[in-house]
């Protein structure tokens, strides 16, 4: 129960943290892009890299893993939103800039969860 | 605030998920709770972001609130990437692949499918 709360609270802190991001984003770059959903992806995605190699994957720290990984960088990171402005993009007729994001954001994020699992075994030898 | 709120909601909602759906500890089967909330989610803000922007009068809280908050907090790209990381470094990279895919096919479909609920919805604006 208490765990559930401190997920919770922490889920609200991430999604606030990805809103600051976005806001943030937008107004230095083309709206072109879904650059803010981006950002915040490809850094939660390396995040949680660490976080899964440092705790679950060592069959440690669940409630950290929970809280940190789940709750914070799991509300911080999103795939609605990911989803919602690539059908918007190819509805707009940016067919390349969906395939674009598409591909980015996967292989992006790909290895920069593989980097943090990595970072997280080289740090615990 | 209305952020934060969906954000706490969203992110409970999936470690709800997570916790009745995930196997602990195994990182080589099909990622059913990530893959389950991400597409979920997908169908819910499409129908949602449509009814905000192009068939509600403009709102202060609702966008903010369920596009932002909740359904952002409640699906994940973090998860998504970690667990396919996963599966290719533990030995299933056709599975991995085979997710990934499944996620992305399965995801924008929900979300085009929500954004034309969503349009069924009589204009009042």
């Amino acid at each position: 129960m208490i765990l559930a709360v401190a997920v919770a609270v922490a889920a609200s802190v991430g999604a606030v943290a990805r809103y600051l991001v976005e806001a943030a984003l937008a107004r230095r770059t083309v709206a072109a892009w879904p650059v803010g959903t981006f950002v915040v992806n490809l850094t939660g995605s390396f995040a949680l890299g660490v976080l899964v190699g440092l705790t679950l994957d060592r069959g440690v720290g669940g409630s950290a893993h929970a809280v940190l990984g789940s709750g914070f960088v799991g509300a911080y990171t999103t795939f609605s939103t990911f989803s919602y402005e690539t059908v918007r993009l190819v509805e707009r007729g940016a067919y390349r800039h969906a395939v674009v994001n598409v591909a980015v954001s996967l292989l992006g994020g790909l290895m920069a969860a593989a980097a943090g699992l990595l970072l997280a075994s080289v740090v615990t030898g | 605030m209305a952020i934060g709120v969906g954000g706490a909601l969203g992110g409970a909602g999936r470690h709800a998920v997570e916790v009745a759906l995930a196997s602990p500890g195994v990182t080589t089967s099909f990622p059913w709770p990530t893959f389950v909330v991400n597409v979920t989610g997908a169908l819910i803000l499409g129908v949602v972001a449509t009814l905000v922007v192009e068939r509600w009068p403009p709102t202060r809280y609702v966008r903010p609130f369920v596009g932002v908050g909740l359904l952002g907090g409640y699906t994940t790209w973090s998860a998504f990437m970690t667990d396919a990381a996963l599966l290719v470094r533990d030995g299933r990279p056709g599975l991995a692949l085979g997710y990934m895919a499944a996620t992305l096919v399965a995801g924008l479909a929900a979300t085009v499918a929500g954004i034309g609920l969503g349009r069924r919805w009589p204009a009042t604006r």
